[in-house]
This record gives C-alpha cells, structure tokens and sequence, in this order.
C-alpha cells in the first residue's frame, strides 16, 4: 500500500502551505517529485494516492505526470543515466558516449541492466552545454563525460550500491 | 577587463552564504529600495535603466513592470522564470548555483516594487540540487530579517517559495510556466488575458528571468541613469552570455554590451578562440531558437560593419542576414560540424518539447524532423529541402506561443545560409554519412587560428 | 436611464456587422454567415475556454480598430479574439489566411488515417468538410503515420484515437458537464493522446455529450457502430418527457427503426439550445437507451442544409479521378494514403471494398 511516513506528510503539508487556501493543486509537481524520491517511479496506486492528497481527481495527476519528461511511469534501475544529445552536446560528442555507455553496459537506450542497476536514456538539452557531453544522474550531473569518466562512475555505483546491500 | 556588475563577487570564497554575501555589500540596494523609496520609484529606476528582459524576448523589464493590474483586495504575484531550458543557455544556473544571494535580493526589491507578498522561483526539475542552494539562502535571509513580515520594519511582508518544474523546455513560455505552477500541465495560454491581468490563480502576476530580476540590485545600488549610461543604444547595462560548442574556454561570461562578436570569440577573457586550432564554421549566437549565422556573416554585418554582442547589432540585417540576441547561448561550430545534423539534433528537441495543444507545431515539428533526418543520414529528397521550407514557414506565426518559431527559424536559417549543404547531402547520399561537408565558402574571412 | 449599449462596427471580407462589445471575431463573422466565416474546429460556443488550438480559424486584421487602426503582425485566431469597434479583418479575402489555412489543415490530416469508408462520422465530418473546402489534394507527408494503443472506453462510447485531431471539446464537455472527469489528455506533443490512463469506462450521465462534440470520428457512439451510413438515415425531431436532461433529441432514422439518437445541432455544427432556454445537452438514458420509435414524441423532419450529404442521400457531382496518384502528387507516392485495413484493423482485410455490392453495410463484413 502507498502510504507517505509522517515525514514526508509533513513536507507535503509544508508544500501546501506555499500556496494560497484552496490552490493545493499548485503542490502537484513538488508532491509527485516527492513520491518519486520514496517510490522510485510513479504507479498508478501513487498517483492515485497523491491525488487524494490534494483532494483533486486522479485523471488530473496522470494528466500531468505523462506531461513532464521527469516522472518515471515505469520501474528503472537503480542508477539512470540520463544523457543529453541536443546541439551543443551533439557537436561535443554526446553520440560516441552516448555509444560508449551501451557498449559498456550491454544495453540500448530506454532499457536496464538485468541485475537492475543501471537504466540508459538519452534526454533533451539539460542545461549545462558549456560542460558536455553531460548525463544526470540521480539529483547531480555529470559533466565533461570521456570513456574513463564514465568506467568511472559505472565502477563508483557498483561501489556504492555494493555497500548499501 | 569589461564592467562587472552580476558576477563581480562571483569568485569570492564563501559567496553563497549570506555572511559573505553581506560583508561584500549585499542587501545594500534592499536596504536602499525599503527603506528610502517608494514601490513606484522602483519600478521608475527599473524603467530608467533601460533593462530589457533576459529570458530572450528582451523585453523592457521597466515597462513590463508597468503593465501589471493593481487591482483593490486582489494579491499580485511576482514568479522568478527559472525554468532555463534553450539549448545552449546555463547562466540562470550559474547565478543560482554561485550567488544566490544576489537573486534573493533582486526578488526582495523587485517584490517589493510589484507589491508580491508570496513571490514564487519557478526552476527546471533536472536542476534538482539547486533549490537547496536556494531555500537554504531564503532561510539565511529569512533569519537576517529580510524576508517575512514587516521586513526592516517597512511594513512590508514578502516570503520566496522555489518550485520545481517536472522536465518541459515549455514551461518556459511564461503562461505554460503558470500553469505548471498551478499544478498542470505545461500547455500555453491563449492570450489574451496575459498574465499582467490574469496570471497565477486569476491574479495579476510578473514573470521576469533569474538574471533580469538579480540585474535589478546593481540597477538600485547604481540608480536607473548610471546603468543605462554602460553598453550602448538600447543595450544596456551588462549581460551574461553562455558560451559553448568548439571552443577553448566554455562557460558563463558578464559582458558590457560594446564588445565585438570576434573579440568574443577569440579573445582569452572569453571564449579562447576555436578548440584544436580549427577554424569557426558558423555559430547560434543567442540560444538554440534564433537563426543560425555563417562566419562571415556573424563577425560582420551584411554591410561588412563589424559585428558586435548586443541586441541591436546581432539582429542587424534581419533574419536575411542577422540573428538575435535571445538568452545569451552562444553556440559556436567548428569546421568539422555538420550543420544538417546540428539542425536535426534541434529539429527532434523541439518536436520533443513541443506541448502538443496547437496543430502546426504538434504535427509540424515531428514532419520536419523526420525529414530532418532523411537528409542527414543520405536519405533526403531535393524536393525536402523546399518542403522544410515551406513546413516552417507554415509554422512559423500561426502557433499559440513562441514555440513554433522557435522551432521554425533554426531550420529556416539553416536551408538560407547553408543549403550547398543541404544539398550536398541528398546529391552524396553515401559520403554524407562519412564524411562532413566542411567549411565551403562560409568560413571565417579572419585568418585568426586558435 | 440607462445608457443604450454602444455596438462595435467590424467589418469581415468587406462586410460591415454591428456587434456586441466583447463578441469574438468568429462570432461576429457567422452573424454575417456563410463563406466568410471562418472554419472552426475546436472552438464551441457553449464550452467555456474552448477554442484557439486547432488555428483553422486564423484570420488578418487589417486594422485594429478605428482609434488604433495599424494592422495585427500575426494571423489571428478568430474564435479568442474580440472585435474592437472599427476592426477590418480579412478572412477568404486574404492570400495569407488561405494559405495558413490550407496549411492547417495539411497539419491536422497528416496523421490522420483516412479511413472515411469505415468511419461512422463520414458524411458529418468536420474535418471531411474543412478538407474539402479549405484544403489541397494529396498530402506531402511521406512518413508512417502515428497510432495509439487502444482503449476501451465502456459500452457507450467508442474511441478511435488515430482520428482525434486534440480540440480539447470532450474535454471540457466531461469538466463543464459532469462532477467528475475520469478521462483528459495525456502525454505531450504529437504523442498527446484522449485516454483515461487505467482503463476506465466513461458512464457518467452526461457523458454521451462528447460524441455530439468531437468534430471528427474520434469519438462515436458505439450503438450505433457500423449500423448505417448517416446519410442513408433520415433525422427527425422528437423529444419525450425526461427527469434528467431537456429530453429534446434528433432521431436518426430508417423506416420505423431508429438508428441513433442525438441531440439537436445548429448550422455550425454545435447543439442548440434547447426549448427551455439552456444549451440542449441531452442524457445517456434518452441516447443510448431509447431506441423505438414508441419511446417518443416525433415533431417532424429536421431541417438540414440542401448542401450537406445527410439531405442529398448521396454525392453529388462526384468526378472520379482519371489521373494515377504520381501524377497529381508531383512523382511522389504517398504510401499509406488510402491503406484501411493496416490502419484501422476494423474490417477483415480480405474483403475487397470496391467488390461489395451498393454501400458497405457493417452485415457484408460478417459473412
């Protein structure tokens, strides 16, 4: 069952608070940004649930989840690499780590690895063209990407998740 | 060494916090805006100084101000565009990221000119660790009695909230930007009403850009006149421009607005000149929407004046032959780009990013990328070319918000100064895939070399 | 006394109408009527914040009013645009206008499936109509055309989302009409699509509505799914007494039985106001469930426009091309143009269409 801790309910209360009485609706983005964060990615069961949060209709979360390029609406990998192709990272080499990344994770794009740590996706523009080619990961980016960079944080997740376990 | 005013303190140790901050001079021109002017002479500084929005529009931000509805018992809102999203532009992020402070500031006084009691950040979702930076500034603030109520005892109460968007390069039209605000999807509004009159929640609302609003506090400190007296015509005051592409120096640059396209460029106060030594191709000078220029014509005009980095002297020409200012995203190519492919890259970012709500731009976009890609990968028809055209141009004007444009003009002002190119693809449909065209006549008339 | 309202003189194509201030150029231009109005697709008059997405209405403003008269840079969209008094707008007058137009509707038909022979809006068709009169032959477009995965919408109502052109009316329709709106629009761009995201069936009261206003055969009703071409029905008006809705409907009709039952439209395609005043929205009960003659009160045949293929029964002046499809498209050979059976998958691809007897009748695909 999805079901928010009383800390998060009390940051869903402290976002609600931001906006004016009766314009809770407005909380959508952050409360969905929210329940990414504890579920991973949105289901249908979280969303509904975030739609009796905000006392609005279910139709009125899924409307805006599909909208937005950020919300997952499908389970991904522990680590998402999300590297951007437009322009200005295109003439600076997004395409051959962009190739990189598959080769060395043995997927294409929009897929994951099958022990579920890594998912690959290439996104649009993110902002940060002066240090590219450039992925997201997680909350972060990861700038000025080579080959070794990427081995490199490939090897620092398998690390990390490593630990966690 | 140009004016500083934006980044000056930039490079300072410990910038961010708010102690250094205030020991550097900060919250000097809020302390000046409260508590010794009223909300109008603000607003009549802002106007004075000539400032023109920095989103991409260039706007006058004074005169903007100027338009919002004060109607009796109802809030207005001032919302901070922080959704930086064109292709090419990250100076909002570098503002936000290094001198938050600087932009909290701006927000305070702007607020205070507008009337914002509530005055909302709107920032992309992927720059996801920045509203830290922010909320943790706003608290910094908040404690040192520059936000919340009464502040300085003026009376005034104004708290920032920062929100973040969920991933749409469309939220940053400024009435998609509130609906997303609102909690919806990220779908323009047909205007009017704008948001002057009916913005966020029905009320009267601003929507100005990160770097706009943190010009403000130079304007203050300085006074309207002595801004407007820095750059030239009505270019005034300092710009931030995001350098990025085949050059040496990448990265986020303050200008004053009198210096040329070519000291830009090769100069090592800014971009260092073209990377390996190569020579420039061509160059988006101002955000992936704005027309693509060669070379040639981007260091100098049609009538061969120099080109300078302002808004009158890059649109000099027109579209025929100039380009635009926009955001400041300084797009530089190198002679081993393609521009067919560059155009692609931009053709499948704008079908990407477009909402869908009109049908020129929702069906549109997708056709010219497609097309788009034939070409680039040896598969176009000659006729494509003409059909591109004529594609954009039936796109261009007749969408609901700027986004058709912005997704017509790259491609138009690529098939204007490049279509050799074009059509060396369709003609060497197997060595286009291979090879790249190269610099043909538009190269740099400079025999400058890195 | 109170002051008498002061009109607004706007004049479209050369012809001067006196308005209401605050009326809308497209308003303004059907009480002109006839061709100078311009076409609408996702604008309705009765459904609030309708309209300026499809942008078949765009329009020149010559002059913006007589105070400010300088000329708008951009087209307009007509239906979310007031009049001001003085206003010279040019619809069919203008080159610029024609051209956007054909433009638009290249746009709107560029994904969509063409399958008129197999669609029970054919012959109401909004977009059929906007086609024929503001469009060019062929299409330009050389590409797969987008499709959807499916969704059941219930029992009443059938989605076809390959056909929705996204005017947003069904929309606003389940907003305005009922409490609670279980369908809208999700995903963005050219992937935007009508759904209810988990299958849901559409079963409010009202619901039905969204068939009497989608301008295309997006949304249909599924009694009356390949039951009979519209035109080879005969529409007449009824009404009978109902607790829920104003009860006044058009039957559609072949001999004694009845076909479909829809609410009552106007010329530009919008249902009309009912005898009570208010906008003649009728109930699922009264659509979908009373079909028998028996069940109403027939007044009479309905007037329909002498132009339209309802009053013809048939086309009229049809030319049938002589010409390949290369010739007339400049050597290109568009694909997919009239391909029904790979688009639609409604029909059983080994029946020949040209090989059934008279018109195709949902019975010749059961044999």
């Amino acid at each position: 069952m999805v079901q928010f801790s009383e800390e998060k309910m009390a940051k869903v209360r402290e976002i609600i608070a931001r906006y004016p009485e009766g314009k809770q609706k407005s909380a959508l983005l952050p409360v969905l940004h929210l329940a990414q964060e504890v579920y991973g990615w949105l289901s249908s069961e979280t969303m509904d649930y975030v739609a009796s949060l905000l006392q609005i209709e279910p139709i009125e979360v899924y409307e805006v989840a599909t909208f937005y390029s950020m919300y997952n609406l499908k389970p991904v990998g522990k680590y998402m690499f999300e590297v951007c192709q437009t322009g200005p990272c295109m003439i600076s080499g997004s395409d051959a780590i962009i190739d990189y990344i598959k080769q060395r994770l043995g997927i294409g794009v929009g897929e994951t690895t099958p022990d579920g740590m890594f998912t690959l996706k290439t996104v649009e523009c993110l902002g940060a063209c002066g240090y590219a080619p450039m992925m997201q990961m997680g909350k972060h980016y990861k700038e000025h990407l080579t080959p070794e960079k990427v081995d490199q944080i490939i090897e620092d997740c398998r690390k990390q998740a490593g630990q966690l376990n | 060494m140009g004016v500083k005013l934006l980044l000056e303190k930039a490079q300072v140790e410990g910038i961010r916090s708010y102690e250094v901050y205030r020991r550097e001079g900060g919250y000097r021109a809020a302390e000046k805006a409260l508590k010794t002017m009223a909300p109008d002479a603000v607003t009549e500084e802002v106007k004075k100084s000539g400032l023109r929005g920095r989103g991409g529009a260039g706007f006058p931000a004074g005169m903007k101000w100027s338009f919002l509805a004060k109607p009796e018992g109802i809030p207005r809102h001032l919302v901070c565009n922080a959704d930086e999203s064109e292709p090419g532009t990250f100076k909002d992020r570098y503002l936000m990221e290094f001198l938050p402070h600087l932009l909290i500031e701006g927000l305070l006084i702007s607020s205070y000119a507008l009337g914002s009691n509530a005055t909302y950040i709107y920032i992309r979702g992927e720059y996801a660790w920045i509203p830290d930076i922010l909320e943790q500034a706003i608290g910094e603030a908040k404690a040192n009695g520059w936000l919340g109520k009464n502040i300085l005892g003026t009376g005034f109460d104004c708290e920032i909230y920062v929100q973040r968007g969920g991933g749409a390069y469309i939220c940053g039209e400024e009435t998609a930007l509130i609906e997303s605000l609102e909690g919806k999807r990220g779908n323009p509004r047909i205007k009017p009403p704008f948001p002057a009159v009916k913005g966020v929640w029905d009320r009267p609302t601003v929507v100005n850009n990160v770097e706009t609003l943190a010009a403000v506090v130079p304007i203050i400190n300085m006074g309207g006149d002595e801004y407007a007296k820095i750059g030239v015509g009505r270019s005034t005051g300092t710009k931030l421009i995001s350098a990025c592409g085949n050059i040496n120096k990448p990265g986020v640059f303050e200008i004053d607005m009198t210096i040329s396209v070519e000291e830009f460029i090769y100069s090592d106060e800014y971009c260092g000149g073209i990377k390996n030594g190569k020579r420039l191709k061509a160059c988006i000078p101002g955000g992936s929407s704005v027309p693509i220029l060669p070379a040639n014509l981007l260091l100098k005009t049609a009538k061969g004046e120099t080109r300078y980095m302002n808004y009158e002297s890059l649109s000099d020409g027109g579209f025929a032959t100039g380009s635009m200012m926009g955001s400041g995203g300084f797009i530089v190519l190198d002679e081993d780009q393609c521009v067919v492919k560059n155009t692609y890259t931009l053709a499948r970012f704008y079908r990407h990013e477009s909402c869908g709500q009109c049908s020129p731009c929702r069906e549109g976009t997708g056709w010219m990328e497609k097309i788009l890609k034939n070409i680039d990968s040896g598969k176009g028809k000659m006729s494509d070319i003409d059909l591109l055209w004529d594609i954009q141009r039936k796109i261009e004007g007749n969408t609901i918000c700027p986004l058709g444009d912005a997704a017509a003009w790259p491609v138009a002002a690529a098939i204007r100064h490049f279509r050799d190119e074009f059509e060396w693809h369709v003609k060497n449909p197997q060595e286009c895939v291979t090879r790249n065209y190269g610099l043909a006549h538009y190269a740099d008339p400079l025999e400058v070399v890195g | 006394m109170p002051e008498e309202k002061k009109l607004f003189k706007v004049t479209i194509d050369n012809i001067t109408v006196e308005v209401e201030p605050g009326t809308t150029i497209l308003n303004a231009a059907r009480q002109i009527g006839g061709e100078v109005t311009p076409p609408a697709m996702c604008y309705y008059s009765k459904l609030k914040n309708s309209g300026g997405k499809c942008r078949t209405c765009l329009v020149e403003v010559a002059a913006g009013s007589t105070a400010d008269p300088r000329p708008m840079p951009k087209l307009v969209a007509s239906c979310r645009t007031t009049v001001m008094d003085g206003m010279i707008v040019k619809s069919i007058t203008s080159e610029r206008v024609l051209d956007a137009r054909a433009g638009v509707v290249e746009f709107l038909l560029l994904n969509h499936p063409l399958d008129c022979p197999i669609c029970d809006q054919a012959g109401e068709c909004h977009l059929q109509d906007l086609s024929y009169e503001h469009g060019k032959e062929g299409t330009r477009y050389e590409f797969n055309r987008r499709t959807f995965k499916k969704h059941d919408l219930g029992d009443y109502i059938q989605l076809h989302m390959t056909r929705c052109i996204l005017c947003y009316r069904c929309v606003f329709t389940a907003d305005q009409l009922t409490a609670k709106r279980v369908h809208g629009v999700l995903d963005r761009g050219d992937h935007a699509e009508i759904a209810t995201y988990i299958e849901k069936s559409l079963d409010n009261d009202f619901i039905g509505n969204v068939i009497d206003v989608c301008p295309v055969g997006a949304l249909t009703d599924k009694t009356f799914r390949f039951k009979n071409r519209v035109w080879f029905t005969k529409p007449v008006d009824a009404h009978r007494d109902c607790s829920k809705c104003c009860g006044e409907v058009q039957l559609w009709m072949r001999g004694d039985e009845v076909f479909r039952v829809t609410a009552r439209k106007d010329e530009w395609g919008e249902i009309k106001d009912s005898s009570k005043g208010s906008t003649g929205w009728i109930c699922n009960e009264c659509r979908f469930e009373k079909k028998e003659a028996k069940d109403w009160v027939i007044e009479g045949p309905t007037k329909v426009s002498r132009h339209s293929v309802i009053s013809q029964g048939h086309y009229v002046n049809v030319v049938k091309p002589k010409e390949t499809l290369p010739d007339v498209m400049g050597g290109r050979a568009p694909k997919l143009l009239m391909n029904i059976h790979n688009v639609s998958e409604v029909n059983r691809p080994d029946i020949e269409l040209s090989k059934i007897d008279g018109p195709a009748h949902s019975d010749d695909f059961k044999k």
